[in-house]
């Protein structure tokens, strides 16, 4: 069982009356890559900032390594991490300079910080900018200092806050599959806050949910994204497809579920009466022309209501017995089939691919 | 942050340090005399020809304070100076009479004269009474410069109104608030009459092209004596230092001094050197 | 006008003749104004980081007094203070009017308002998450400070050439406090006004034209240390 460095209990921030954050208990283990997903205004940086030392809390304890960071000798368990904001924020200096600061605040000799600051600068392909002024950077660039920066103190636990979201798309996708590649290699410990689905599941082990101010969900990437625990979870992981009804049959591995009257079997067991909701991502729905069923899916027939391009995959917009409906089909089997609006297609998904919610009164 | 506490206590610390390193001993301030003048007396240098003199031969150090002559007056009477030399006889008799100042002692004279245009709009030029020549320029309604700042100067033109009868006031009857140097820059540039004492006329001689068209007056007089603060109007007077200065105005030295001033730079002395003489026979 | 340029030559030949009298009322206004500078700056600079960084109770009204400090008539300022330093006032005790602390202590009070105002202006226009990232790779506070203050480094610079100039350039309170007394409390300014008093006006013109060159001077070296950094803006046609 990995250490946990990081323990968060009965931690609440209040800015004033408002309660920002409020985490009954979060354990963060070692090696592991941590993403702290949700909507914007919903506690993620405060988290972020609690997590990384730089906030007190108002309430409430955090243990770095089983010790109470905020009554120890919080600079030097600080120093032990680092941090990476969503902006640059480098100092108007050369790109060099700007990367060894955190190197040289503690005190390291020229030679120890060429040692270990050379190595990432290659990594990040920005060697050949050290000379430069961190003022004629382009984004990009900028955000590769400002990592090779904290990755160059070897810290024990790297956060980050939405390092990629002010980066244009190319740039974006460059350094998130480099940054992708660091994390496998280094197996640093890492936690970053993100409001981008394919960012999350792309970089993370586990992922914590966030809404206003309070865990909704943590977890496995998989469990996370396709078993969300509730509505709102839903939502966060872009399940758009959530359909209320009520279960009216269990046979031991499926349940049926019915649906503005269309019934549905859904692998799982829950009481017959059972109000729920059920979740179905838009990836896994597949529609075709013919009136084909495989033993384990559900069909429905249902109209097309839009199509609307995207470059890898189509989304279409569905109308099944007046249940909106959302898919997305990968593009060129959708240009294939040539959909178009206000054919009438089929709607397939298996009893695995959905997945139950039971809603509370 | 505590800062702006750490602010103000750095303030306090520095005004202490300032102040332990800038104020004198005990010794050091019966040391110290402070004369309160005019600035028409500054301006004139005399005071930077007696008072090193003084100071070497007594071991004191005088802090010249020139300004206005009320200030002057009221320094003294508060006690923020040992002695006064001032040029306001008037005035002076009454901070006497009211006990702020004492041993009121004559120096010298100077005397005022009145310039104007060349033009000499208002006829006042060879005129031999002061007051006859004032009455001229406002019948004439001539533009007239005054000092308007309550100077020795100011109260000897306002005795010459009074004199004759007569309450300045209209549009050509100007107040300049300002001392006599600048009060001639004005006259000159407006082409007006002013009264003006001759030690600065001569000394802005090279701009001020306005011509003397009275002088002469007994009314024109300015007599210029020394005063000694009475030591009740502040814990601090320096009274015996105050004596010796104003003993060394009225000395033979001194006295001396103070009649060939002027001479070299001017081809005649600024002063008439006048102590021990009564001010009833004054007079030219 | 040739009164200008007669002032001019005054002014070359009191300087280079190692005029006494003249270079000792220079080296004294560069005393005191350094000197009240450098006591600004000690007081101003940290006042004006506190205000910008920091909340507290009584914040909003300590920036509306700085605020209103700037603009101080230094003669209102030379005048209450004589006040509490003439002998008959509550500090008179102290011995300090007319002499060159009182003028520093002057110049202190109307320097070190402009040097916190202009701080705490630089100060802000820092990115204000500039000091979170900094401690987020382990700066200590006195670290995140010096930095700061790196970052801050031309409108400091600034702060420091208004604060100077405020002072070397002021008459008002030197006169009232100081008293223009020669070899004692006499400045550039003071005696600039003195002799135009007397009508010296060569003389006036050429003091006026040495303070001009000595602020000059202090100023142009300064603006090198300042304008070192190389141009943010790019060439706009």
């Amino acid at each position: 069982m990995a250490a946990t460095l990081v323990s968060l209990r009965g931690v609440v921030v209040r800015y004033g009356e408002t309660v920002a954050l409020q985490i009954a208990t979060l354990d963060l283990h070692s090696g592991e890559v941590l993403a702290i997903l949700g909507p914007n205004g919903g506690g993620k940086s405060t988290l972020l900032r609690v997590m990384g030392l730089l906030q007190r809390p108002s309430d409430g304890t955090v243990m770095f390594r089983g010790k109470n960071a905020f009554e120890g000798n919080l600079l030097r368990l600080r120093r032990r991490c680092a941090t990476v904001f969503q902006e640059p924020l480098l100092l108007n200096a050369t790109v060099h300079e700007n990367a060894a600061l955190g190197l040289k605040l503690r005190g390291l000799s020229n030679h120890e910080i060429a040692r270990r600051l050379d190595p990432w600068l290659e990594r990040l392909g920005i060697t050949h900018l050290r000379g430069r002024s961190a003022r004629s950077l382009s984004g990009g660039e900028a955000q590769r200092t400002s990592l090779a920066r904290a990755l160059a103190l070897e810290p024990e636990i790297l956060f980050l806050d939405e390092p990629l979201a002010a980066l244009d798309p190319a740039t974006r996708e460059a350094l998130l599959r480099d940054f992708q590649g660091i994390l496998n290699e280094s197996k640093i410990t890492a936690v970053f806050v993100t409001h981008d689905r394919n960012e999350a599941f792309s970089l993370a082990g586990r992922i914590a949910v966030l809404h206003q101010g309070r865990v909704a969900q943590i977890g496995a990437r998989e469990d996370v994204f396709h078993r969300p625990a509730s509505e709102i979870v839903a939502d966060i992981v872009g399940i758009e497809n959530r359909l209320p009804g009520v279960v009216e049959d269990c046979d031991g591995r499926y349940v049926t579920i019915c649906v503005n009257q269309i019934r549905l079997r859904v692998a799982g067991q829950l009481t017959p009466g059972t109000r729920v909701i059920v979740c179905l991502r838009p990836e896994s729905l597949m529609i075709s022309r013919d009136n084909f069923r495989a033993s384990d899916s559900n069909r429905l027939t249902g109209i097309i209501k839009g199509v609307l391009a995207g470059l890898m995959h189509q989304r279409i917009t569905l109308e099944c017995d007046g249940l909106p409906l959302v898919a997305l089909i990968e593009r060129q089997p959708c240009v294939n089939l040539k959909l178009a609006e206000r054919e009438m297609v089929t709607i397939t998904f298996s009893f695995s691919a959905a997945h139950i919610i039971i809603t509370h009164q | 942050m505590q800062a702006p506490i750490i602010s103000i206590g750095l303030l306090t610390l520095f005004l202490g340090l300032l102040v332990a390193t800038g104020g004198h001993s005990a010794d050091g301030a019966s040391r110290n005399v402070n004369l309160s003048t005019t600035t028409s007396t500054q301006d004139s240098g005399l005071l930077d020809a007696l008072v090193p003199l003084f100071e070497k031969q007594s071991g004191y150090s005088v802090k010249t304070i020139s300004v206005g002559t009320g200030q002057s007056l009221e320094l003294a009477a508060k006690g923020d100076a040992d002695v006064s030399l001032v040029h306001a006889p008037s005035l002076e008799k009454r901070y006497v009479a009211d006990g702020k100042l004492q041993n009121r002692r004559l120096v010298m004279y100077n005397d005022f004269v009145i310039v104007g245009p060349k033009d000499d709009s208002a006829k006042i030029a060879k005129l031999k009474s002061a007051g006859a020549a004032l009455k001229a320029i406002e019948r004439a309604s001539a533009p007239f410069i005054s000092r308007g700042d309550n100077s020795g100067t100011h109260n000897l033109e306002k005795s010459l109104w009074k004199a004759a009868g007569i309450q300045p006031s209209g549009s050509w009857y100007i107040e300049s608030g300002q001392g006599m140097g600048a009060t001639l820059g004005i006259a000159q540039e407006r082409n007006a009459y002013t009264v003006t004492d001759r030690g600065t006329y001569l000394a802005l001689e090279r701009r001020v092209t306005l011509p003397i068209l009275v002088e002469g007056d007994r009314t024109l007089l300015n007599i210029y004596s020394v005063l000694e603060v009475n030591p009740a109007n502040g814990s601090r007077v320096n009274a015996v230092g105050g004596k010796a200065f104003a003993d060394f105005m009225v000395s033979a030295q001194a006295q001396r001094l103070i009649k060939s001033f002027g001479v070299e730079k001017f081809g005649q002395p600024l002063f008439v050197p006048v102590a021990g003489k009564r001010e009833e026979d004054l007079g030219v | 006008m040739e009164l200008i340029w007669h002032g001019v030559l005054k002014a070359v030949e009191l300087v280079f003749s190692l005029d006494v009298e003249v270079w000792s009322i220079t080296w004294r206004s560069l005393q005191i104004s350094g000197c009240a500078t450098f006591i600004s700056l000690l007081i101003g600079m940290p006042l004006g980081i506190a205000l910008a960084l920091a909340r507290f109770p009584g914040r909003g009204t300590t920036v509306a007094l700085i605020n209103t400090g700037m603009g101080l008539p230094p003669v209102v300022v030379g005048l209450f203070i004589s006040i509490f330093l003439w002998r008959s006032g509550p500090l008179g005790f102290l011995e300090l009017i007319y002499t060159p602390t009182a003028m520093i202590i002057a110049q202190v009070i109307i320097a070190f308002p402009i040097v916190a105002g202009l701080t705490m202006a630089g100060f802000q226009a820092l990115d204000p998450k500039l000091a979170l990232q900094l401690l987020g790779i382990g700066a200590s506070k006195p670290q995140l400070l010096w930095l700061l203050v790196k970052e801050a480094k031309l409108p400091l610079l600034a702060a420091v050439m208004a604060g100077f100039g405020g002072v070397i350039s002021e008459v008002g309170a030197s006169m009232m406090v100081g008293g223009n007394i020669r070899g004692e409390t006499r400045v550039l300014t003071t005696a600039t006004v003195l002799e135009t008093g007397k009508g010296n006006f060569e003389i006036a013109i050429a003091l006026g034209l040495i303070l001009l060159a000595l602020t000059f001077a202090i100023n142009f070296l300064l603006t090198r240390i300042q304008q070192r950094e190389q141009l943010r803006w790019p060439r706009l046609s």
